[in-house]
């Protein structure tokens, strides 16, 4: 765990640094891929192709804004403002899910399992929004909760699992995210549990009733809904309980040493399932958005891989709430973004890759430290080589 | 091999662990390194055995320069050493151990145990060592596991061998050999360094005194040298190693073991029926050698051990099976004996270690919220009365000094409302000044009519808090002696043996 700690130990000016890393790193495959660098290079040689190169960065970058933030090509500002609540609505769960996954990082825990405690949750969720009624409000705040109980349910049977078997938790998420998503399958191709009317063989659920979906926050084109509100909400608690409470001291402090905690008097195995659980609910709270967000049918894709991201999410946030926030905000916008990127022809997976980058310059801090000069935080025999042999090449250099 | 060090300096961040440390290590001498924790000897060693690199500075091997990329060079240019805590691997013979990371091979590539078995019979004999090459470590008492570390080092021709604290897990016996064994090699024309923060040791087997004080060396002196002022070199102050108090006024038994036994995950009886009493207002202080049951017998008294046999009462209550929270909040202190692992979250701020046990109730707690305000405050009282030497009472625990961090803990334990007090190796790795300061809380706690149990396996320490001195051996308990019992005659104790004449 001690990785873990010093990548969630990340700082701003770190963060930050990789963030640039990332984009450039992007900014290089968007240059090789680009067929314009290849035929001014041929043409015109090196002087035109940098120019082409400069152009295809700052044009697929120039499509991620548009796509994500503020679209100055648009005939009024609605449509203008229109990527930046489609960058909201996509971060909420991403966010939720980054809550869930630092928090169980926080504690010492490698919650993996995300899209299986999504899953299982939603599939609860599901059944409150497609098979039974209730009043307006009502019925949504009903379904939102089932969808973080469920969520909770499957996080804390990890735990329970762990403590009782010393069962790695790693391998417990993991495997449950299989039986969860198949149990959703199960449910959605079985017309008389979940399945829709119209769907014939295909697993496919319905689409929540109208009392039980989130509301959209803005009348007209936007399709923002509450469920970035929860995600705030869900941000503010976590501040709260890590920071404030109690409870979260108790979690930090299992998470930093279950010895010295267990000579305290805490039980670290009860810590673990609670532990275990409150990750998934947050986790929950982004199946909440993804199930009820909706104004259509869904299959088991519906957790789109957000318990993963979540992962990404939590390490750029540094297991900080306003960390998470800001790192929800920014892969919520590469999400986005990526649809007017591939108009341009720029392949919307090279913001995967700076996704993939940026964490992995979080994970990497010898390597930042290296590139960037910066002074370590320790010294150990490893490092101390590597540096050996850094500053020996520079005295050559 | 004559060792040179010229202008060692290593920092790390803005610390100087060792600053411009020259030192000639001569052949066929005792050369000894005294200094407290913390004052650079092991840094030092490290950065001759090439586990760390120098900022500054040459190491020289008969005039020549050298310079280590990992232990295995250093290895190879015939420096042995032989660690704190064994490199051992515990179910290999003593055969394979010495050989690992050097195994002599067949021409098909197998290893060839002959030899390696030859190799130990060899310098075993040479030593009168009297090892079973074929013995399994973890068969094996500590004091023969350290000689098959020493063999290690001798199979690969160390000309120097550094031994770092070699005695901490020694019984006084032990030591004597180990010493004669000093001897011997250096009689033999090996170069001895002797790390240690043991005064009498030095004095017995060292030829040089090497004293090393916040990363610098402060003299060479003779051995000869009087403890007091060697202390004083140390410590940097002139330092009362006796601990001053006043004649126990026991009262009524508040902690009764009886009969307890427990069993550990090996399925060893590592506390043999074990009955003893502490009564209020008296330190009882568990002698021994270290791995002798002590350390469980604390667990346990917290609950951190499941009872196999016997039973525990506190002012007549039953603690036996009872969880670690309830014995904490009937009023159990408890100080472990690693406060790195056990006691303290490194991560955490001073204030922050101080509620690890608080955090249910006032006055760090209000509802579920942590009371912030009352914490910051109490926190500060607390560092004031127990003598914390730190920048801000937010500082990370593991920033602190480990006296700084035994003081962190022994506050926090003292703080809460108490009816025992349990301390495990409370010095332990605990600068001079912070010891006398730990050992006046003590008395002070005894002398407030509240039982204290220590557990120590310095003699020091024993004889200077105890009003009674339990001895443990082999999970039993051998005898209960009072502290004007002989070095000799405890020493006897420690391996097992009641001498004659000793009312156990």
């Amino acid at each position: 765990m001690t990785v873990v700690k010093e990548i969630l130990s990340t700082g701003p000016t770190k963060a930050f640094l990789s963030i640039l890393m990332g984009f450039v790193v992007g900014a290089l495959f968007m240059i090789v891929s680009s067929e314009d660098v290849g035929e001014a290079l041929q043409v015109g040689g090196l002087g035109d192709a940098a120019r082409a190169a400069l152009m295809t960065v700052a044009e697929g970058y120039g499509a991620l804004f548009r796509g994500s933030i503020f679209n100055a090509r648009a005939d009024d500002l609605v449509t203008a403002m229109r990527p930046l609540t489609e960058t909201l609505r996509l971060a909420g769960p991403l966010i939720a899910a980054g809550l869930g996954i630092s928090l169980g990082f926080r504690v010492g825990l490698f919650n993996i399992g995300g899209n299986g405690q999504m899953v299982f949750g939603i599939l609860w969720a599901t059944w409150i929004s497609t098979r039974v009624e209730m009043p307006l409000v009502i019925h949504m705040v009903v379904a939102v909760i089932v969808a973080i109980l469920g969520a909770a349910l499957w996080g804390a049977l990890v735990g329970f699992l762990k403590a009782r078997t010393g069962a790695h938790e790693v391998i417990l998420t993991i495997m449950l995210n299989y039986v969860a998503i198949s149990l959703f399958t199960w449910f959605i191709r079985s017309p008389n549990l979940l399945q829709a009317e119209q769907a014939g063989g295909t697993p496919k659920a319905e689409a929540p009733a109208l009392t039980a979906q989130l509301p959209q926050l803005f009348p007209g084109s936007y399709s923002l809904h509450l469920g970035f509100v929860l995600a705030l909400l869900a941000t503010l608690t976590y501040w709260w309980l890590m920071e404030r409470s109690t409870i979260g001291y108790r979690f930090r402090m299992v998470g930093h040493n279950p010895h010295a905690a267990r000579t305290a008097g805490i039980s670290v195995e009860r810590t673990y399932i609670w532990a275990m659980g409150t990750s998934a609910a947050f986790v929950g709270v982004a199946g909440a958005n993804q199930a009820l967000g909706t104004q259509v049918g869904y299959t088991e894709t519906i957790h789109a891989n957000i318990g993963f991201d979540g992962i990404t999410v939590a390490l750029l946030g540094g297991g900080n709430a306003w960390g998470i926030l800001f790192a929800g905000l920014l892969f919520g916008a590469f999400k986005a973004g990526g649809p007017q990127m591939q108009v341009i022809g720029v392949s919307p997976e090279v913001l995967d890759i700076v996704q993939g980058a940026i964490v992995l310059f979080i994970a990497a801090p010898p390597l930042v430290r290296a590139i960037f000069r910066l002074p370590a935080l320790s010294s150990t025999p490893t490092l101390d080589r590597l540096r050996a042999r850094l500053g020996r090449r520079d005295k050559a250099a | 091999m004559k060792l040179e060090l010229q202008g060692m300096t290593k920092k790390f961040g803005s610390v100087v662990a060792n600053d411009n440390i020259s030192i000639v290590f001569e052949p066929g001498k005792i050369h000894s390194l005294l200094g407290e924790n913390g004052a650079g000897k092991s840094t030092l060693m490290n950065l001759l055995y090439g586990l760390y690199q120098p900022d500054e500075g040459r190491i020289l091997l008969d005039g020549e320069e050298v310079s280590f990329s990992g232990p295995s060079d250093a290895m190879a240019a015939g420096i042995g050493m032989v660690h704190q805590h064994f490199m051992l691997v515990p179910v290999f013979s003593v055969a394979e151990n010495v050989v690992l990371g050097n195994e002599p091979t067949n021409l098909l590539g197998v290893l060839d145990l002959a030899t390696a078995r030859q190799r130990v019979k060899e310098i075993s004999a040479r030593f009168g060592f009297n090892i079973d090459p074929d013995a399994l470590i973890e068969d094996l008492p500590v004091g023969m596991q350290q000689r098959v570390e020493i063999v290690k080092a001798l199979a690969r021709d160390a000309q120097v061998l550094i031994l770092d604290e070699p005695t901490a897990v020694l019984t006084p016996q032990e030591t004597d050999e180990l010493m004669e064994i000093m001897r011997q090699l250096a009689g033999e024309g090996t170069s001895i360094v002797f790390i240690t923060h043991k005064l009498r040791e030095v004095k017995a087997v060292a030829d040089i005194v090497t004293v090393i004080r916040g990363g610098k060396v402060i003299d060479s002196v003779s051995p000869e040298t009087d403890v007091a002022k060697l202390a004083s070199l140390m410590v940097g102050r002139d330092v009362d190693l006796t601990v001053s108090k006043a004649e126990a006024k026991p009262g009524a038994p508040i902690l009764q073991v009886r009969n307890l036994v427990i069993v550990d995950e090996r399925q060893q009886r590592v506390v043999d029926n074990v009955s003893l009493d502490v009564r209020a207002g008296e330190v009882l202080c568990i002698a021994g050698v270290e791995g002798n049951g002590q350390t469980a017998l604390a667990e346990t008294l917290l609950g951190l051990r499941s009872v196999q046999g016997g039973s525990i009462l506190l002012s007549g209550q039953d603690i036996t099976h009872s969880r670690v929270k309830d014995v904490l909040e009937a009023g159990v202190g408890y100080v472990p004996e690693d406060r790195k692992k056990d006691g303290l979250v490194g991560d955490f701020t001073i204030e922050e270690n101080f509620m690890l046990d608080g955090s249910y109730s006032q006055p760090y707690v209000k509802g579920l919220s942590i009371d912030f305000e009352s914490r910051h405050e109490h926190s500060r009282n607390l560092i004031e009365q127990f003598d914390v030497r730190t920048p801000s009472s937010t500082t990370l625990a593991k920033k602190l000094s480990g006296g700084n961090q035994q003081k962190v803990v022994v506050a926090r334990e003292l703080s809460r409302d108490l009816k025992l007090f349990v301390a495990a190796q409370p010095t332990r790795g605990v600068d001079v000044g912070s010891i006398e300061f730990i050992h006046e809380s003590i008395i002070k706690t005894r002398d407030s009519g509240i039982p204290v149990l220590i557990i120590s396996t310095e003699l020091d320490e024993v004889y200077g808090l105890a009003d009674r001195i339990a001895v443990m051996y082999r999970g039993k308990v051998v005898g209960i002696v009072p502290p004007t019992i002989s070095r000799e005659d405890m020493g006897q104790m420690m391996a097992g043996i009641v001498p004659a004449g000793v009312a156990a």
